[in-house]
Protein backbone atom coordinates (compact mmCIF):
# COMPACT_ATOMS: atom_id res chain seq x y z
CA UNK A 1 0.00 0.00 0.00
CA UNK A 2 1.22 3.47 -0.88
CA UNK A 3 0.55 4.84 2.61
CA UNK A 4 2.71 2.10 4.18
CA UNK A 5 5.48 2.90 1.71
CA UNK A 6 5.30 6.63 2.49
CA UNK A 7 5.32 5.91 6.21
CA UNK A 8 8.36 3.70 5.68
CA UNK A 9 10.16 6.53 3.87
CA UNK A 10 9.31 8.95 6.68
CA UNK A 11 10.40 6.60 9.48
CA UNK A 12 13.70 5.80 7.77
CA UNK A 13 14.32 9.53 7.31
CA UNK A 14 13.49 10.21 10.95
CA UNK A 15 15.73 7.39 12.13
CA UNK A 16 18.66 8.52 9.95
CA UNK A 17 18.36 12.10 11.16
CA UNK A 18 18.39 11.00 14.80
CA UNK A 19 20.98 8.26 14.50
CA UNK A 20 23.45 9.98 12.18
CA UNK A 21 22.83 13.47 10.84
CA UNK A 22 21.69 15.45 13.87
CA UNK A 23 24.64 14.56 16.04
CA UNK A 24 26.59 17.49 17.54
CA UNK A 25 29.77 16.93 15.44
CA UNK A 26 27.77 16.82 12.22
CA UNK A 27 25.71 19.89 13.10
CA UNK A 28 28.85 21.86 13.98
CA UNK A 29 30.48 20.71 10.72
CA UNK A 30 27.32 21.70 8.88
CA UNK A 31 27.59 25.23 10.27
CA UNK A 32 31.37 25.60 10.17
CA UNK A 33 31.85 24.31 6.61
CA UNK A 34 29.86 27.09 4.89
CA UNK A 35 31.26 29.68 7.31
CA UNK A 36 34.86 28.73 6.49
CA UNK A 37 34.04 28.55 2.79
CA UNK A 38 32.50 32.03 2.91
CA UNK A 39 35.41 33.43 4.92
CA UNK A 40 37.98 31.96 2.53
CA UNK A 41 36.32 33.49 -0.52
CA UNK A 42 35.65 36.84 1.12
CA UNK A 43 39.36 37.13 2.05
CA UNK A 44 40.46 36.10 -1.43
CA UNK A 45 38.12 38.37 -3.37
CA UNK A 46 35.97 40.71 -1.27
CA UNK A 47 34.43 42.29 -4.36
CA UNK A 48 31.89 40.34 -6.40
CA UNK A 49 30.96 37.92 -3.65
CA UNK A 50 27.30 38.43 -4.41
CA UNK A 51 27.95 37.03 -7.88
CA UNK A 52 29.87 34.08 -6.50
CA UNK A 53 27.24 33.32 -3.83
CA UNK A 54 24.99 31.01 -5.93
CA UNK A 55 28.06 28.92 -6.78
CA UNK A 56 29.02 28.73 -3.10
CA UNK A 57 25.49 27.65 -2.19
CA UNK A 58 25.69 24.94 -4.85
CA UNK A 59 29.09 23.86 -3.52
CA UNK A 60 27.68 23.66 0.02
CA UNK A 61 24.85 21.56 -1.38
CA UNK A 62 27.32 19.17 -3.06
CA UNK A 63 29.28 18.55 0.13
CA UNK A 64 26.26 18.63 2.41
CA UNK A 65 24.35 15.97 0.52
CA UNK A 66 27.04 13.57 -0.63
CA UNK A 67 29.50 13.59 2.30
CA UNK A 68 27.37 12.11 5.09
CA UNK A 69 24.95 10.09 3.01
CA UNK A 70 27.63 8.00 1.33
CA UNK A 71 29.02 7.20 4.78
CA UNK A 72 25.61 6.38 6.25
CA UNK A 73 24.65 3.90 3.54
CA UNK A 74 28.03 2.12 3.36
CA UNK A 75 28.23 2.05 7.17
CA UNK A 76 24.79 0.48 7.43
CA UNK A 77 25.69 -2.04 4.77
CA UNK A 78 28.76 -2.99 6.79
CA UNK A 79 26.97 -3.34 10.11
CA UNK A 80 24.05 -5.27 8.62
CA UNK A 81 21.59 -2.46 9.41
CA UNK A 82 20.84 -2.00 5.70
CA UNK A 83 19.95 -5.68 5.52
CA UNK A 84 17.55 -5.09 8.41
CA UNK A 85 15.80 -2.46 6.28
CA UNK A 86 15.75 -4.80 3.28
CA UNK A 87 13.95 -7.38 5.44
CA UNK A 88 11.16 -4.95 6.24
CA UNK A 89 7.87 -5.04 4.32
CA UNK A 90 8.64 -1.98 2.21
CA UNK A 91 10.10 -1.65 -1.27
CA UNK A 92 13.73 -0.95 -2.08
CA UNK A 93 12.58 2.29 -3.72
CA UNK A 94 11.13 3.49 -0.41
CA UNK A 95 14.29 2.53 1.47
CA UNK A 96 16.36 4.49 -1.03
CA UNK A 97 14.00 7.44 -0.88
CA UNK A 98 14.26 7.54 2.92
CA UNK A 99 18.05 7.55 2.61
CA UNK A 100 18.02 10.23 -0.12
CA UNK A 101 15.77 12.47 1.97
CA UNK A 102 18.18 12.15 4.92
CA UNK A 103 21.00 13.50 2.75
CA UNK A 104 18.66 16.16 1.36
CA UNK A 105 17.71 17.47 4.80
CA UNK A 106 21.36 17.61 5.89
CA UNK A 107 22.29 19.33 2.63
CA UNK A 108 19.45 21.79 3.19
CA UNK A 109 20.89 22.66 6.57
CA UNK A 110 24.36 23.40 5.17
CA UNK A 111 23.20 25.22 2.04
CA UNK A 112 20.64 27.07 4.18
CA UNK A 113 23.45 28.41 6.37
CA UNK A 114 25.36 29.36 3.20
CA UNK A 115 22.28 31.10 1.80
CA UNK A 116 21.86 33.03 5.06
CA UNK A 117 25.50 34.15 4.95
CA UNK A 118 25.17 35.09 1.28
CA UNK A 119 22.11 37.25 1.93
CA UNK A 120 23.31 38.93 5.12
CA UNK A 121 27.03 39.31 4.44
CA UNK A 122 27.52 39.11 0.68
CA UNK A 123 24.50 41.15 -0.27
CA UNK A 124 22.98 38.42 -2.40
CA UNK A 125 19.34 39.10 -3.35
CA UNK A 126 16.85 36.38 -4.03
CA UNK A 127 14.82 37.84 -6.88
CA UNK A 128 12.57 34.84 -7.35
CA UNK A 129 12.17 33.09 -3.96
CA UNK A 130 9.78 30.43 -5.25
CA UNK A 131 12.06 29.29 -8.05
CA UNK A 132 15.12 29.67 -5.81
CA UNK A 133 13.56 27.30 -3.25
CA UNK A 134 12.40 24.88 -5.94
CA UNK A 135 15.82 24.88 -7.67
CA UNK A 136 17.72 24.41 -4.41
CA UNK A 137 15.37 21.58 -3.31
CA UNK A 138 15.72 19.81 -6.65
CA UNK A 139 19.50 20.28 -6.52
CA UNK A 140 19.66 18.76 -3.04
CA UNK A 141 17.47 15.82 -4.01
CA UNK A 142 19.49 15.13 -7.17
CA UNK A 143 22.87 15.37 -5.47
CA UNK A 144 21.61 13.24 -2.59
CA UNK A 145 20.47 10.62 -5.12
CA UNK A 146 23.96 10.77 -6.62
CA UNK A 147 25.36 10.16 -3.12
CA UNK A 148 23.08 7.13 -2.75
CA UNK A 149 24.15 5.79 -6.14
CA UNK A 150 27.82 6.13 -5.20
CA UNK A 151 27.20 4.45 -1.84
CA UNK A 152 25.39 1.41 -3.25
CA UNK A 153 28.11 0.96 -5.89
CA UNK A 154 30.83 0.30 -3.31
CA UNK A 155 31.35 -1.80 -0.22
CA UNK A 156 33.56 0.26 2.06
CA UNK A 157 33.17 3.72 3.57
CA UNK A 158 36.55 4.90 2.23
CA UNK A 159 35.62 3.70 -1.27
CA UNK A 160 32.47 5.79 -1.10
CA UNK A 161 34.48 8.86 -0.11
CA UNK A 162 37.03 8.35 -2.88
CA UNK A 163 34.37 7.77 -5.50
CA UNK A 164 32.40 10.81 -4.28
CA UNK A 165 35.47 12.97 -4.87
CA UNK A 166 35.66 11.81 -8.49
CA UNK A 167 32.30 13.52 -8.98
CA UNK A 168 32.52 16.39 -6.49
CA UNK A 169 35.71 18.12 -7.57
CA UNK A 170 35.17 18.00 -11.36
CA UNK A 171 31.64 19.30 -10.76
CA UNK A 172 32.93 22.23 -8.71
CA UNK A 173 35.42 23.22 -11.40
CA UNK A 174 33.32 22.51 -14.49
CA UNK A 175 29.83 23.58 -13.53
CA UNK A 176 30.18 27.33 -13.33
CA UNK A 177 30.81 27.65 -9.60
CA UNK A 178 33.98 29.72 -10.12
CA UNK A 179 34.26 30.17 -13.88
CA UNK A 180 31.17 30.70 -16.05
CA UNK A 181 30.53 27.70 -18.28
CA UNK A 182 30.48 29.94 -21.36
CA UNK A 183 34.06 31.06 -20.63
CA UNK A 184 35.40 27.49 -20.73
CA UNK A 185 36.83 25.72 -23.82
CA UNK A 186 34.19 23.92 -25.88
CA UNK A 187 35.13 20.33 -24.88
CA UNK A 188 34.87 21.29 -21.21
CA UNK A 189 31.57 23.03 -21.87
CA UNK A 190 30.28 19.80 -23.40
CA UNK A 191 31.34 17.87 -20.29
CA UNK A 192 29.79 20.47 -18.00
CA UNK A 193 26.36 19.95 -19.57
CA UNK A 194 26.59 16.28 -18.60
CA UNK A 195 26.86 17.22 -14.92
CA UNK A 196 23.83 18.12 -12.77
CA UNK A 197 25.53 20.92 -10.87
CA UNK A 198 25.73 23.03 -14.07
CA UNK A 199 21.95 23.26 -14.09
CA UNK A 200 21.83 23.95 -10.33
CA UNK A 201 24.31 26.82 -10.55
CA UNK A 202 22.52 28.20 -13.60
CA UNK A 203 19.14 28.10 -11.84
CA UNK A 204 20.47 29.56 -8.58
CA UNK A 205 22.22 32.37 -10.47
CA UNK A 206 19.08 33.06 -12.45
CA UNK A 207 16.88 33.28 -9.38
CA UNK A 208 19.31 35.60 -7.58
CA UNK A 209 20.06 37.92 -10.52
CA UNK A 210 16.74 37.72 -12.33
CA UNK A 211 18.65 37.42 -15.61
CA UNK A 212 16.96 34.28 -16.91
CA UNK A 213 13.65 33.53 -18.52
CA UNK A 214 11.07 31.14 -17.13
CA UNK A 215 11.91 28.74 -19.96
CA UNK A 216 15.55 28.75 -18.84
CA UNK A 217 14.53 27.90 -15.27
CA UNK A 218 12.17 25.20 -16.46
CA UNK A 219 14.92 23.71 -18.61
CA UNK A 220 17.23 23.60 -15.57
CA UNK A 221 14.47 22.00 -13.50
CA UNK A 222 13.78 19.43 -16.22
CA UNK A 223 17.49 18.56 -16.52
CA UNK A 224 17.83 18.17 -12.73
CA UNK A 225 14.68 16.03 -12.62
CA UNK A 226 16.10 13.82 -15.35
CA UNK A 227 19.36 13.40 -13.41
CA UNK A 228 17.33 12.63 -10.27
CA UNK A 229 15.37 9.89 -12.03
CA UNK A 230 18.52 8.41 -13.59
CA UNK A 231 20.42 8.36 -10.27
CA UNK A 232 17.49 6.88 -8.32
CA UNK A 233 16.81 4.24 -10.96
CA UNK A 234 20.47 3.24 -11.17
CA UNK A 235 20.76 3.06 -7.36
CA UNK A 236 17.59 0.97 -7.21
CA UNK A 237 18.90 -1.43 -9.87
CA UNK A 238 22.27 -1.79 -8.14
CA UNK A 239 20.71 -2.43 -4.74
CA UNK A 240 18.30 -4.95 -6.24
CA UNK A 241 21.16 -6.66 -8.05
CA UNK A 242 22.93 -7.12 -4.73
CA UNK A 243 19.98 -9.31 -3.68
CA UNK A 244 20.30 -11.64 -6.67
CA UNK B 1 0.45 -30.86 9.59
CA UNK B 2 -0.39 -27.27 8.63
CA UNK B 3 2.69 -25.92 6.86
CA UNK B 4 4.23 -22.69 7.97
CA UNK B 5 7.10 -23.06 5.51
CA UNK B 6 7.11 -25.32 2.48
CA UNK B 7 9.94 -25.39 -0.02
CA UNK B 8 9.59 -26.88 -3.48
CA UNK B 9 12.88 -27.68 -5.21
CA UNK B 10 14.36 -24.50 -3.78
CA UNK B 11 17.67 -23.91 -5.52
CA UNK B 12 20.29 -21.18 -5.54
CA UNK B 13 23.30 -21.11 -7.81
CA UNK B 14 26.15 -18.61 -7.92
CA UNK B 15 27.70 -19.23 -11.32
CA UNK B 16 28.76 -22.87 -11.35
CA UNK B 17 28.40 -23.23 -7.61
CA UNK B 18 25.09 -24.71 -6.50
CA UNK B 19 24.76 -23.41 -2.95
CA UNK B 20 21.27 -24.84 -2.35
CA UNK B 21 20.27 -27.77 -4.50
CA UNK B 22 16.57 -28.62 -4.98
CA UNK B 23 15.75 -28.47 -1.29
CA UNK B 24 12.35 -29.76 -0.15
CA UNK B 25 11.02 -29.62 3.39
CA UNK B 26 7.98 -28.52 5.37
CA UNK B 27 7.83 -26.81 8.73
CA UNK B 28 4.61 -26.93 10.74
CA UNK B 29 2.89 -24.05 12.50
CA UNK B 30 4.31 -23.58 15.99
CA UNK B 31 7.15 -25.95 15.31
CA UNK B 32 10.74 -25.33 16.36
CA UNK B 33 12.71 -26.52 13.36
CA UNK B 34 16.44 -27.01 13.70
CA UNK B 35 18.39 -26.43 10.50
CA UNK B 36 21.87 -27.84 10.83
CA UNK B 37 24.82 -28.22 8.56
CA UNK B 38 28.54 -27.58 8.26
CA UNK B 39 29.81 -24.12 7.34
CA UNK B 40 29.02 -23.31 3.72
CA UNK B 41 26.39 -26.06 3.51
CA UNK B 42 23.69 -23.65 2.35
CA UNK B 43 21.88 -22.80 5.62
CA UNK B 44 22.18 -19.03 5.38
CA UNK B 45 21.42 -18.99 1.65
CA UNK B 46 18.26 -20.99 2.31
CA UNK B 47 17.13 -18.51 4.98
CA UNK B 48 18.00 -15.55 2.75
CA UNK B 49 15.75 -16.97 0.04
CA UNK B 50 12.91 -17.64 2.48
CA UNK B 51 12.92 -14.06 3.79
CA UNK B 52 13.38 -12.31 0.46
CA UNK B 53 17.01 -11.24 0.79
CA UNK B 54 17.96 -13.22 -2.28
CA UNK B 55 15.95 -14.70 -5.13
CA UNK B 56 15.98 -18.43 -5.86
CA UNK B 57 17.56 -19.60 -9.13
CA UNK B 58 14.97 -22.39 -9.34
CA UNK B 59 12.01 -23.64 -7.36
CA UNK B 60 10.05 -21.66 -4.81
CA UNK B 61 8.70 -21.73 -1.28
CA UNK B 62 5.57 -20.79 0.60
CA UNK B 63 6.19 -18.90 3.83
CA UNK B 64 3.29 -18.04 6.16
CA UNK B 65 0.93 -18.97 3.33
CA UNK B 66 2.52 -16.67 0.71
CA UNK B 67 4.75 -17.53 -2.22
CA UNK B 68 8.19 -15.96 -1.88
CA UNK B 69 8.30 -15.19 -5.61
CA UNK B 70 4.83 -13.69 -5.84
CA UNK B 71 4.14 -12.04 -2.47
CA UNK B 72 7.42 -11.34 -0.77
CA UNK B 73 6.10 -8.17 0.93
CA UNK B 74 3.30 -10.22 2.54
CA UNK B 75 5.92 -12.77 3.63
CA UNK B 76 8.05 -10.00 5.12
CA UNK B 77 5.09 -8.70 7.14
CA UNK B 78 4.76 -12.08 8.84
CA UNK B 79 8.34 -13.14 9.47
CA UNK B 80 11.33 -11.77 11.29
CA UNK B 81 15.00 -12.58 11.36
CA UNK B 82 17.31 -12.65 14.34
CA UNK B 83 20.68 -12.34 12.63
CA UNK B 84 23.89 -13.76 13.96
CA UNK B 85 25.34 -10.28 14.45
CA UNK B 86 23.55 -7.57 16.39
CA UNK B 87 22.61 -5.07 13.69
CA UNK B 88 20.56 -2.43 15.47
CA UNK B 89 21.53 1.24 15.67
CA UNK B 90 24.27 2.01 18.19
CA UNK B 91 23.30 5.66 18.49
CA UNK B 92 19.64 5.02 19.28
CA UNK B 93 18.39 3.98 22.70
CA UNK B 94 16.86 0.56 23.32
CA UNK B 95 13.39 2.16 23.28
CA UNK B 96 14.05 4.06 20.03
CA UNK B 97 15.40 0.95 18.33
CA UNK B 98 12.27 -0.99 19.26
CA UNK B 99 10.07 1.94 18.27
CA UNK B 100 11.75 2.13 14.85
CA UNK B 101 11.26 -1.62 14.36
CA UNK B 102 7.58 -1.34 15.30
CA UNK B 103 7.08 1.57 12.87
CA UNK B 104 8.87 -0.19 10.05
CA UNK B 105 6.61 -3.23 10.47
CA UNK B 106 3.45 -1.11 10.57
CA UNK B 107 2.50 -1.87 14.18
CA UNK B 108 -0.52 0.40 14.83
CA UNK B 109 0.45 3.55 16.71
CA UNK B 110 -1.95 2.79 19.61
CA UNK B 111 -0.29 -0.59 20.22
CA UNK B 112 3.35 0.42 19.91
CA UNK B 113 4.10 1.62 23.45
CA UNK B 114 2.35 -1.34 25.12
CA UNK B 115 4.03 -3.82 22.80
CA UNK B 116 7.49 -2.34 23.50
CA UNK B 117 6.89 -2.16 27.26
CA UNK B 118 5.84 -5.82 27.24
CA UNK B 119 9.01 -6.84 25.42
CA UNK B 120 11.19 -4.79 27.76
CA UNK B 121 9.61 -6.69 30.65
CA UNK B 122 9.98 -10.09 28.98
CA UNK B 123 13.63 -9.55 28.22
CA UNK B 124 14.45 -7.77 31.51
CA UNK B 125 15.42 -4.59 29.69
CA UNK B 126 13.18 -2.10 31.48
CA UNK B 127 16.08 -0.46 33.29
CA UNK B 128 17.95 -0.09 30.01
CA UNK B 129 15.22 1.49 27.92
CA UNK B 130 17.09 4.80 27.56
CA UNK B 131 20.58 3.33 27.16
CA UNK B 132 22.07 3.67 23.68
CA UNK B 133 22.25 0.27 22.02
CA UNK B 134 25.99 0.68 21.39
CA UNK B 135 26.69 0.84 25.14
CA UNK B 136 25.05 -2.48 25.98
CA UNK B 137 26.93 -5.70 26.70
CA UNK B 138 26.87 -8.45 24.07
CA UNK B 139 24.23 -10.43 25.96
CA UNK B 140 21.96 -7.41 26.40
CA UNK B 141 22.38 -6.47 22.73
CA UNK B 142 21.29 -9.95 21.77
CA UNK B 143 18.17 -9.60 23.89
CA UNK B 144 17.30 -6.27 22.27
CA UNK B 145 17.82 -7.73 18.79
CA UNK B 146 15.42 -10.56 19.62
CA UNK B 147 12.91 -8.13 21.15
CA UNK B 148 13.10 -6.03 17.96
CA UNK B 149 12.41 -9.14 15.90
CA UNK B 150 9.28 -9.89 17.92
CA UNK B 151 7.77 -6.41 18.10
CA UNK B 152 5.41 -7.01 15.16
CA UNK B 153 4.38 -10.42 16.52
CA UNK B 154 5.69 -12.44 13.56
CA UNK B 155 4.28 -15.85 12.74
CA UNK B 156 7.72 -17.19 11.88
CA UNK B 157 11.03 -16.24 13.47
CA UNK B 158 14.27 -17.17 11.72
CA UNK B 159 17.03 -17.37 14.30
CA UNK B 160 20.60 -17.57 13.08
CA UNK B 161 22.93 -18.69 15.87
CA UNK B 162 20.80 -17.01 18.55
CA UNK B 163 23.01 -17.98 21.50
CA UNK B 164 26.40 -17.51 19.85
CA UNK B 165 28.71 -15.55 22.10
CA UNK B 166 26.27 -15.40 25.00
CA UNK B 167 27.17 -16.20 28.60
CA UNK B 168 25.66 -19.37 30.07
CA UNK B 169 22.82 -17.62 31.90
CA UNK B 170 21.77 -15.51 28.91
CA UNK B 171 21.89 -18.55 26.65
CA UNK B 172 19.76 -20.53 29.12
CA UNK B 173 17.14 -17.84 29.41
CA UNK B 174 17.04 -17.43 25.63
CA UNK B 175 16.53 -21.16 25.13
CA UNK B 176 13.69 -21.03 27.63
CA UNK B 177 12.15 -18.18 25.69
CA UNK B 178 12.42 -20.04 22.37
CA UNK B 179 10.52 -22.89 24.00
CA UNK B 180 7.82 -20.44 25.10
CA UNK B 181 7.41 -19.08 21.56
CA UNK B 182 6.19 -22.50 20.50
CA UNK B 183 3.31 -22.19 22.95
CA UNK B 184 2.15 -19.07 21.12
CA UNK B 185 2.07 -20.95 17.79
CA UNK B 186 5.08 -19.01 16.55
CA UNK B 187 7.22 -21.08 14.24
CA UNK B 188 10.94 -20.94 14.98
CA UNK B 189 13.44 -21.75 12.25
CA UNK B 190 16.68 -22.24 14.12
CA UNK B 191 20.20 -22.54 12.77
CA UNK B 192 22.91 -23.23 15.29
CA UNK B 193 26.33 -24.76 15.64
CA UNK B 194 25.42 -26.02 19.10
CA UNK B 195 24.01 -29.42 18.18
CA UNK B 196 22.87 -30.07 21.76
CA UNK B 197 20.91 -26.84 21.61
CA UNK B 198 19.13 -27.96 18.45
CA UNK B 199 18.53 -31.37 20.04
CA UNK B 200 17.06 -29.81 23.15
CA UNK B 201 14.88 -27.19 21.46
CA UNK B 202 13.80 -28.57 18.11
CA UNK B 203 10.70 -30.60 17.36
CA UNK B 204 12.38 -31.71 14.15
CA UNK B 205 15.80 -31.26 12.63
CA UNK B 206 16.97 -30.98 9.03
CA UNK B 207 20.61 -31.54 8.14
CA UNK B 208 21.92 -29.91 4.99
CA UNK B 209 25.23 -30.87 3.41
CA UNK B 210 26.64 -29.29 0.25
CA UNK B 211 23.31 -27.69 -0.51
CA UNK B 212 21.30 -30.91 -0.21
CA UNK B 213 19.04 -32.02 2.61
CA UNK B 214 20.37 -35.34 3.89
CA UNK B 215 17.71 -35.89 6.53
CA UNK B 216 14.60 -34.25 8.02
CA UNK B 217 13.24 -35.93 11.10
CA UNK B 218 12.86 -35.74 14.86
CA UNK B 219 16.20 -35.78 16.60
CA UNK B 220 15.20 -39.07 18.28
CA UNK B 221 14.66 -40.70 14.89
CA UNK B 222 17.91 -39.28 13.54
CA UNK B 223 19.75 -40.65 16.57
CA UNK B 224 18.03 -44.01 16.12
CA UNK B 225 19.32 -44.21 12.57
CA UNK B 226 22.85 -44.52 13.95
CA UNK B 227 21.85 -46.16 17.25
CA UNK B 228 22.89 -49.65 16.15
CA UNK B 229 26.50 -48.67 16.50
CA UNK B 230 27.64 -48.02 20.08
CA UNK B 231 30.30 -45.51 20.97
CA UNK B 232 33.05 -45.92 23.54
CA UNK B 233 34.08 -42.64 25.05
CA UNK B 234 37.15 -42.37 27.28
CA UNK B 235 39.07 -39.58 28.96
CA UNK B 236 42.74 -40.50 29.24
CA UNK B 237 45.35 -39.19 31.68
CA UNK B 238 47.40 -37.95 28.72
CA UNK B 239 47.07 -37.59 24.98
CA UNK B 240 47.48 -40.88 23.09
CA UNK B 241 50.47 -41.07 20.73
CA UNK B 242 50.23 -41.63 16.97
CA UNK B 243 50.97 -45.37 17.15
CA UNK B 244 48.15 -45.88 19.65
CA UNK B 245 45.81 -43.88 17.43
CA UNK B 246 46.82 -46.00 14.44
CA UNK B 247 46.13 -49.23 16.31
CA UNK B 248 42.80 -47.91 17.60
CA UNK B 249 41.93 -46.88 14.06
CA UNK B 250 42.06 -50.51 13.03
CA UNK B 251 39.37 -51.34 15.63
CA UNK B 252 36.81 -48.72 14.65
CA UNK B 253 36.15 -45.11 13.69
CA UNK B 254 38.16 -42.95 16.11
CA UNK B 255 37.71 -39.29 16.93
CA UNK B 256 40.09 -37.51 19.33
CA UNK B 257 39.84 -34.14 21.05
CA UNK B 258 43.03 -33.73 23.14
CA UNK B 259 42.74 -36.41 25.87
CA UNK B 260 39.20 -37.46 24.98
CA UNK B 261 38.66 -40.23 22.45
CA UNK B 262 35.50 -41.63 20.94
CA UNK B 263 35.46 -44.97 19.14
CA UNK B 264 32.47 -46.02 17.08
CA UNK B 265 32.53 -49.81 16.98
CA UNK B 266 30.41 -52.86 16.46
CA UNK B 267 32.31 -54.90 19.07
CA UNK B 268 32.45 -53.11 22.40
CA UNK B 269 34.05 -55.91 24.45
CA UNK B 270 36.94 -56.56 22.11
CA UNK B 271 37.63 -52.87 21.53
CA UNK B 272 37.49 -52.11 25.26
CA UNK B 273 40.03 -54.91 25.95
CA UNK B 274 42.32 -53.57 23.25
CA UNK B 275 41.94 -50.00 24.47
CA UNK B 276 42.83 -50.95 28.04
CA UNK B 277 45.77 -53.01 26.81
CA UNK B 278 47.13 -50.25 24.56
CA UNK B 279 46.75 -47.64 27.29
CA UNK B 280 48.45 -49.72 29.96
CA UNK B 281 51.38 -50.42 27.60
CA UNK B 282 51.96 -46.65 27.48
CA UNK B 283 51.31 -45.97 31.13
CA UNK B 284 48.11 -44.10 30.35
CA UNK B 285 45.39 -44.19 33.00
CA UNK B 286 41.66 -43.76 32.43
CA UNK B 287 39.84 -40.87 34.05
CA UNK B 288 36.60 -42.40 32.81
CA UNK B 289 35.37 -44.89 30.24
CA UNK B 290 31.82 -44.88 29.04
CA UNK B 291 29.74 -46.73 26.51
CA UNK B 292 27.22 -44.33 25.14
CA UNK B 293 24.38 -44.38 22.73
CA UNK B 294 24.88 -41.99 19.84
CA UNK B 295 23.88 -38.38 20.38
CA UNK B 296 22.53 -36.02 17.73
CA UNK B 297 26.10 -34.77 17.50
CA UNK B 298 27.29 -38.29 16.62
CA UNK B 299 24.52 -38.58 14.06
CA UNK B 300 25.53 -35.19 12.67
CA UNK B 301 29.15 -36.29 12.38
CA UNK B 302 28.16 -39.49 10.62
CA UNK B 303 25.84 -37.73 8.22
CA UNK B 304 28.05 -34.75 7.41
CA UNK B 305 31.53 -36.07 8.05
CA UNK B 306 32.29 -32.83 9.93
CA UNK B 307 33.00 -32.52 13.63
CA UNK B 308 30.90 -29.82 15.33
CA UNK B 309 34.03 -28.73 17.25
CA UNK B 310 35.80 -28.04 13.96
CA UNK B 311 32.70 -26.31 12.67
CA UNK B 312 32.46 -24.07 15.73
CA UNK B 313 36.16 -23.24 15.58
CA UNK B 314 35.82 -22.24 11.90
CA UNK B 315 32.81 -20.14 12.76
CA UNK B 316 34.67 -18.38 15.58
CA UNK B 317 37.59 -17.64 13.25
CA UNK B 318 35.14 -16.20 10.71
CA UNK B 319 33.55 -14.03 13.38
CA UNK B 320 36.94 -12.61 14.40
Amino acid sequence: MLIDELRGVYFILLKDLRAYYFKPPNISWGILFPLVLALAFSLRNPAGLGELAPGLIAMAAVFGTTSMEAIVITFERRTGALERLLLAPISIKSILMGKVLGGTVFGLMISGVMTGISITLFGMRVVNPLWFTASLSLTLLTLSALGALIAVSVKEVFEAQTLSNYFRFPMIFLCGVFIPVEAMPLPLQAISYLLPLTYSVDALKATTTGLSSLQGLMLDAAALSLFLIVFLTAANVLLKRSLK
Amino acid sequence: MEASIKTVDLTKSFGDLVAVDHVNFEVGVGEVFGFLGPNGAGKTTTIRMLVGLTTPSEGTATVAGYDILEDIVEVKRRVSVVPETSNLYDELSVWDNLLFASRLYHVPRRDRADRIKGLLETFHLRERRDTPFGRLSRGLKRRVVIAAALVHQPRIVFMDEPTAGLDVMSALSLRKFIGELRLEDTTVFLTTHYIEEADQLSDRVAIIVEGKIVTVDTSENIKSSVRGIPVIEALLSKEPDMSMMDELGELGEVERTERKIKIVTGNVTEVLDSLIHLASQRGIRFEYVNTIRPSLEDAFVRLTGVSPDVMRAEKERGRR
